[in-house]
């Protein structure tokens, strides 16, 4: 799993949280922290806003327009966006395929 | 303050060009697009050649979008085609077409529009639906089913975007004298006219009147609306 990947997503969820009135520091979320449910660190609408903001800072860093939430995302049994370290992998992968089309 | 951005959708001609110069003149940084390209330009106007129902121009007219303005304030979502036939003499393609046009493009523009519009927690769409609606109008089954489809859009993505700042509402032109309605019958245009509680055709003034109203801050309470022009 990418580093700068998961760095990346702690940074969006970071600024998510504090966008919405909540506050959770850097040091305290990583891989492991799920990102929905009881225990999520964000609401749905979260999750939304989350998953563009990620799109928009994918395609600014790497240049790749990439949809996180597409049929395969919503399609897969476990979904991608349980934790920070599985929406991590789950755009590593779309990312790598999309250096492949390219 | 930075320059309010607008995005009207099918500028080519028609209503969609006379909302372009509309909002030129209110100061806006208008931004449009059609199919093919325009023969004429306004300063303040950037036109971009994207075919609404097509996800990969749409997504490519946003990044554009993002990249020179980093921001979109409103959409109006004008682009369409109509098909005015009897149900019997409607080709699948025509169906296609017409859905293509008014409801994915429609769906397609609002979704990229609304992840910008997140971004700074205000937006505003405005979706163009028909009088033929109201009207149950005969002969136009799939242009009114298709209207029918973004009101419903309209309703429900207004719920969807109301967390993020952003409202959608809807318009119901009457009959106004654009090539959309140019091969309907003069008198079909009379007969729909004289069911209005106004009876005169409409103007692209009319309909930017409702939009003004749609698109001010002070309307951030008013979602999910859908205003026909005419009485009806």
């Amino acid at each position: 799993m990418s580093a700068d990947l998961v760095r990346l997503i702690v940074d969006a969820v970071q600024e998510q949280c504090e966008g919405r009135g909540s506050t959770v520091a850097a040091a305290d979320l990583g891989p492991e922290t799920p990102l929905l449910g009881r225990a999520g660190v964000l609401d749905s609408l979260g999750l939304v806003t989350l998953v563009v903001a990620l799109e928009q800072t994918l395609e600014d860093e790497y240049g790749l327009s990439v949809s996180l939430a597409d049929e395969r995302a919503l399609s897969e049994r476990k979904s991608p966006f349980r934790t920070i370290g599985t929406l991590a992998e789950y755009a590593e992968r779309l990312i790598d395929g999309a250096r492949q089309r390219a | 303050m930075p320059d309010v951005v607008t995005l009207v959708t099918g500028t080519r001609k028609g209503i969609g060009r006379a909302l372009a110069e509309h909002y030129v003149r209110a100061g806006h940084r208008v931004v449009g697009c059609s199919r093919t390209d325009v023969d004429w330009t306004l300063e303040g106007y950037a036109h971009y050649r994207a075919d609404v129902a097509d996800e990969r121009a749409v997504k490519e007219l946003f990044t554009e979008i993002r990249r020179k303005y980093g921001r979109l304030d409103h959409l109006i979502n004008n682009a369409g085609i109509a098909s005015m036939n009897h149900s019997l003499l409607t080709p699948l393609s025509t169906v296609h077409k017409v859905l293509d046009t008014n409801v994915v493009g429609t769906f397609l523009v609002s979704r990229e529009a609304a992840k910008l519009m997140a971004t700074n927690g205000f937006g505003r769409i405005v979706n163009l639906t028909t009088v033929a609606l109201a009207l149950r109008l005969e002969g136009e089954a799939i242009y009114v089913a298709s209207k029918a489809a973004v009101l419903g859009l309209t309703q429900v993505l207004a719920r969807e975007l109301a967390g993020l700042g952003i409202t959608v509402n809807a318009i119901g032109p009457v009959p106004v004298d654009t090539d959309l309605i140019g091969s309907v019958p003069k008198d079909k245009i009379e007969r729909i006219v004289r069911q209005q509680a106004i009876p005169r055709m409409g103007t692209a003034e009319d309909i930017a009147n409702v939009i003004d109203f749609y698109l001010r801050k002070e309307s951030g309470f008013i979602t999910g609306q859908h205003l026909v022009l005419g009485g009806l």
